[in-house]
């Protein structure tokens, strides 16, 4: 815990009584790890004895095969997966990729996809995003993926709209009902924090192996944010606004369809960003459980060391994320423009009808090229083994090699394994209680109640020392993601310039699949746990870096002047002005560094881990449900234990500045 | 229904934001103060509120923020449901319509204007304006012609196909007024229109808003916090203070006598001549002897100034626009209005 608290200086004039409960919780921890030490702890009191452990999860299989069998749900989720579900991805699957299946139209010439994508850049944002629509698209057909995109993208095109309508429903069912909301809030959070491998075992017992458990897992996983914003916006909505809807004498459902979900349009729309996006990462994943696609060739070339192909594969996923997320993000900042009266119809619909004109064009070219309709095994430009050779050569460099197997056993060796040895010699109480007074020490008096009850059940669930390696790999992680984002965040927000290109770059890398992190780290240190923290670090260090530069930037520029103008130094300003107005917003990255990491670790699984995730991943190809629950519940309480103490933390303080 | 029947009538108003405002007000002991009600845990938004608004008049409720001035439009139009008392409009206790009844009343009856415009912010200016007939289900031809008039009659035209946020602020606000116009209401609520405009603005739109009322003769209930701005407008002021109202009365009458010292801290730096009229400072007549020709009533004191001086009449004859002698004005009283001596 150590490492973690220096992070967070306690600014806090903390009362006497605090200060006791604080003590009083550490000396109890101290004197159960010197009783260990000195070898006269009763083992009942360093690991929960087997006996004692309750059999959560057989008791889980029992209610989940209750609810399945005898009431029948199962036959409720296979008639959606078998009947509405599967029609729906039959019938993209078919335009998209192909498949034999109705309407028998598909698959659509690549061609014509490119120039749509093409025009429906230029219609959002310009010839720039008409560029990296169409570039994407030619990319995909030249580099030999068309098919296996597709196979994704059309598990995407019917997950992401359904997940946008029932996310928009919910959302507003939690706007209008208050105990719905309530109801809803918590389990939303848990599924935030929830690993991925949790969604989708139910989902392939429930909806059947193949793409409808594929798209079911994708819309659980995309929902939670289109609610939060659908709430968000419609709570929004300016009473002005209101008003004039009710003056006007709307009734209740004119006002929904014509005042409120228009006037939350932005938020509504930075909803669907969200589901597009959070649709690919997990499309992606849905490789483990056996998906066809861009993830599962991405696995199977990973898996066997193919480094070039991965990296085309790696370069595939990010240029559709950047795609999918300029274009929906461009589409949330467009307003409507208005037109001259007297306008003529073919002018107003200008881009529409382009758009038909070259999509019906291209296709009819695609019969007489067939180039355009389809670029062949022995035709595609992929240079995968050439790449492979050029990194394996770049990698063999005698100075490459030696700084990245002398960083591997730096690690290893006198970081990793001693730390990891130390948490685990903990006695499982004495661990609670340090957990409990961080929490307590950060959050507050509830953040600490519920570390302890939520530490508690971990400690009982059975997996103590599996979630205790699951926590040893985030905090390594996050402590050196901190080591390094920070200082980076404060040195690009020194310049204007340099910070507004590294928030870009934060942002994009944002939207890259969390999968897309595991290349780079399997490349420098191969398959081991170096690999697996490497990746986890890159992928935290990106939120930290990012609300650094957001929390140093948004101080008020009298604040900064008023120091100047005290004749303070540079690193005076920084550290008695800037740090402490920007802390509270530092701390939304911090804790977003840990949610990340603790998503990250469990797909850090596939490189081979002695965590939760690597129980969880097993579980995958049994039909072990209680068992998959109880680990990613296990996952789930310790991140939102974080999660609270860390943005209580940062809520207070925010509140005691008088900011936001 | 009589001309002279009040078309807004208010008696004890009471709103009280809180847990529990019914059972509160049930127990609340006469006389208490916003003060002590404010300790209680309750804010009295409107408190004990008993007011009349006559056919065609213009009625502006004048208060500092937070006096309540808003609540008490809003009490008017039942976007908030009181707590106490009754409001009747032309007649019917609104408190007692259903919500089809008062969703009726709002499309016919009621037009509102808001201080932020209160716009969709996704609707051309037409479809805007047209808004409050299409909620009522007027067909597609119809309401595009309404709109276009009164699109018209705000002075918009060529812009209908902008959207909100290509317009200035007072632009914004005609759209916001031609909406509540389109459907044609006998009640115009309008919520400080003016007060997000800027000073240059705000007289354009002043002077357009009383060539409109010139025009439209509708029954007003105009919410500012701007007390030259009440002074220029209104045919009578209700000036409000934490929720209740300290005086109603027309403007000559607010200048001359302020009923309590709340209000005459208001009309202290008043140019008293420039607002008050001859036949608000007018006699009864009473078997004056009337001599030479009689002075407008309608006139202010400033206007008839040359007059005022240089006349040496110790009572100089008032008329009314048709030129009916109505009472007979002090020139002593009235120069001492105008050179600001009490």
């Amino acid at each position: 815990m150590a490492t973690l608290s220096t992070e967070i200086p306690d600014t806090s004039d903390g009362t006497w009584g605090r200060t006791k409960v604080l003590t009083a919780l550490l000396v109890t921890a101290l004197a159960l790890i010197l009783a260990k030490a000195v070898g006269v702890l009763p083992e009942w009191l360093n690991r929960i004895p087997e006996a004692a452990i309750p059999p959560t999860a057989q008791i889980l299989d029992a209610i989940f095969d209750f609810i399945q069998n005898d009431l029948g749900l199962i036959y409720v989720t296979r008639f959606i997966a078998e009947g509405p579900l599967e029609f729906l991805l039959d019938t993209s699957a078919n335009l998209l990729e192909g498949k034999r299946r109705w309407p028998y139209l598909g698959p659509i010439p690549w061609s014509a996809i490119a120039a749509v994508a093409a025009v429906v850049g230029y219609a959002v944002g310009g010839w720039r995003l008409a560029a990296l629509g169409a570039g994407t698209f030619i990319w995909t057909a030249a580099i030999g993926q068309w098919k296996i995109a597709m196979q994704t993208m059309s598990v995407i095109v019917v997950a992401a709209p359904l997940a946008f309508l029932l996310g928009l429903v919910l959302g507003i069912a939690a706007w209008k009902y208050g105990w719905f909301e309530r109801m809803l809030k918590p389990i939303l959070s848990v599924l935030q924090t929830l690993p991925f491998f949790t969604y989708l075992l139910p989902a392939v017992i429930f909806f059947k192996v193949g793409p409808t458990a594929g798209a079911v897992a994708t819309i659980t996983f995309a929902i939670p944010p289109m609610i939060l914003m659908t709430t968000l916006g419609l709570k929004k909505v300016s009473p002005e606004v209101i008003e004039a809807g009710q003056m006007s004498g709307c009734t209740r459902w004119q006002m929904l369809r014509h005042v409120y979900v228009p006037a939350a349009r932005t938020e509504v729309l930075v909803g669907v960003n969200q589901v597009i996006m959070l649709c690919l990462a997990m499309v992606v994943l849905t490789a483990f459980i056996g998906m066809p696609g861009l993830g599962a060739k991405l696995l199977a070339m990973m898996g066997s060391f193919k480094l070039g192909r991965s990296f085309e594969i790696g370069v595939t996923i990010v240029l559709l994320a950047v795609t999918l997320d300029r274009m929906s993000k461009a589409w949330v900042v467009k307003q409507p423009v208005h037109f001259e009266r007297g306008t003529p119809w073919w002018k107003r619909h200008q881009i529409s009808l382009v758009a038909l004109v070259l999509f019906v064009g291209f296709t009819l070219l695609a019969q007489v090229f067939p180039i355009l309709a389809e670029v062949g095994r022995k035709q595609h430009l992929s240079q995968g083994k050439e790449i492979d050779v050029v990194i394996k050569s770049f990698l063999a460099i005698d100075v490459i090699k030696g700084t990245t197997e002398w960083l591997r056993w730096f690690l290893n060796v006198k970081v990793l394994i001693p730390f990891r040895d130390t948490l685990l010699a903990i006695p499982t109480p004495a661990f609670i209680l340090l957990v409990v007074s961080f929490a307590y020490w950060v959050g507050g008096r509830k953040p600490g109640i519920y570390a302890a009850i939520f530490f508690t059940i971990v400690a009982f669930s059975g997996w103590w020392d599996r979630s205790v390696i699951t926590l040893y790999t985030v905090i390594s992680a996050v402590a050196l993601a901190t080591l390094i984002g920070i200082p980076l965040g404060v040195v690009a927000a020194r310049s204007n310039r340099w910070s507004k290109s590294i928030l870009l770059a934060c942002d994009t890398a944002q939207t890259f699949p969390s999968f897309i992190y595991l290349i780079p780290a399997i490349m420098l240190f191969g398959v081991n746990d170096v690999a697996v923290v490497f990746s986890i670090l890159i992928f935290a260090a990106v939120p930290l870096i990012r609300y650094t530069i957001i929390g140093l930037s948004s101080v008020p520029p009298e604040m900064t002047e008023a120091a100047d103008m005290s004749g303070s130094t540079r690193r005076q300003k920084l550290m008695s002005v800037q740090f402490p107005l920007a802390l509270p917003t530092m701390a939304v990255g911090f804790n977003q560094a840990i949610m990340f990491a603790f998503f990250m670790v469990i797909i850090a699984a596939f490189i081979g881990t002695q965590d939760l995730g690597q129980e969880l991943q097993r579980t995958l190809a049994g039909t072990e449900l209680g068992k998959n629950f109880v680990l990613g519940l296990n996952v789930s309480l310790m991140a939102l234990t974080f999660d609270m103490a860390i943005s209580s933390w940062a809520e207070q303080r925010k509140k005691r500045l008088g900011l936001d | 229904m009589s001309a002279t029947a009040p078309v807004i009538s208010a008696k004890n108003v009471w709103k009280l934001f809180g847990p529990s405002p019914e059972s509160y007000l049930k127990s609340l002991p006469a006389g208490r103060s916003f003060d002590e009600i404010r300790a209680d845990g309750y804010i009295a938004g409107v408190k004990d509120v008993s007011i009349e608004v006559g056919r065609g008049e213009m009625l502006v409720i004048m208060g500092l923020s937070g006096s309540g001035k808003s609540t008490l439009v809003r009490c008017f139009s039942r976007l908030h449901d009181i707590t106490g008392g009754t409001i009747e409009v032309d007649g019917q206790d609104i408190m007692s319509l259903s919500e089809r009844e008062l969703i009726e009343l709002r499309r016919n009856k009621m037009g509102m204007v808001f201080q932020s415009f209160g716009l969709l912010p996704h609707r051309t200016v037409l479809d805007n304006v047209a808004f409050p007939l299409e909620m009522r289900g007027q067909d597609r031809h119809d309401r595009r012609e309404r709109a276009l008039e009164v699109i018209k009659l705000v002075g918009l035209e060529g812009r209908e196909e902008y959207f909100p946020r290509e317009l200035s602020g007072g632009q914004q606000q005609r759209v916001g007024i031609a909406r509540s116009l389109a459907i044609e209401p006998d009640i115009w609520f309008l919520d400080e229109p003016f007060s997000a405009l800027d000073p240059l603005i705000r007289r354009e739109m002043q002077d357009e808003f009383l060539r409109l009322q010139e025009m439209l003769g509708k029954t007003i209930v105009f919410i500012t916090h701007d007390f030259d701005e009440a002074l220029r407008l209104a045919d009578r002021i209700a000036i409000m203070r934490n929720g209740a109202v300290e005086q109603c009365d027309t403007p000559d009458q607010i200048v001359m006598n302020p009923a309590t010292e709340y209000v005459a801290k208001f009309t202290e730096d008043i140019d008293k001549a420039r607002v008050v009229h001859a036949k608000g400072l007018a006699k009864p007549v009473n078997g004056h002897a009337l001599e030479g020709a009689p002075i407008n009533g309608g006139s202010t004191i400033h206007e008839l100034a040359r007059i005022l001086v240089n006349d040496d009449r110790i009572l100089l004859p008032v008329a009314n626009d048709k030129g009916v002698v109505t009472g007979v004005l002090d020139r002593d009283t009235a120069l001492n209005v105008l050179l600001g001596a009490e």
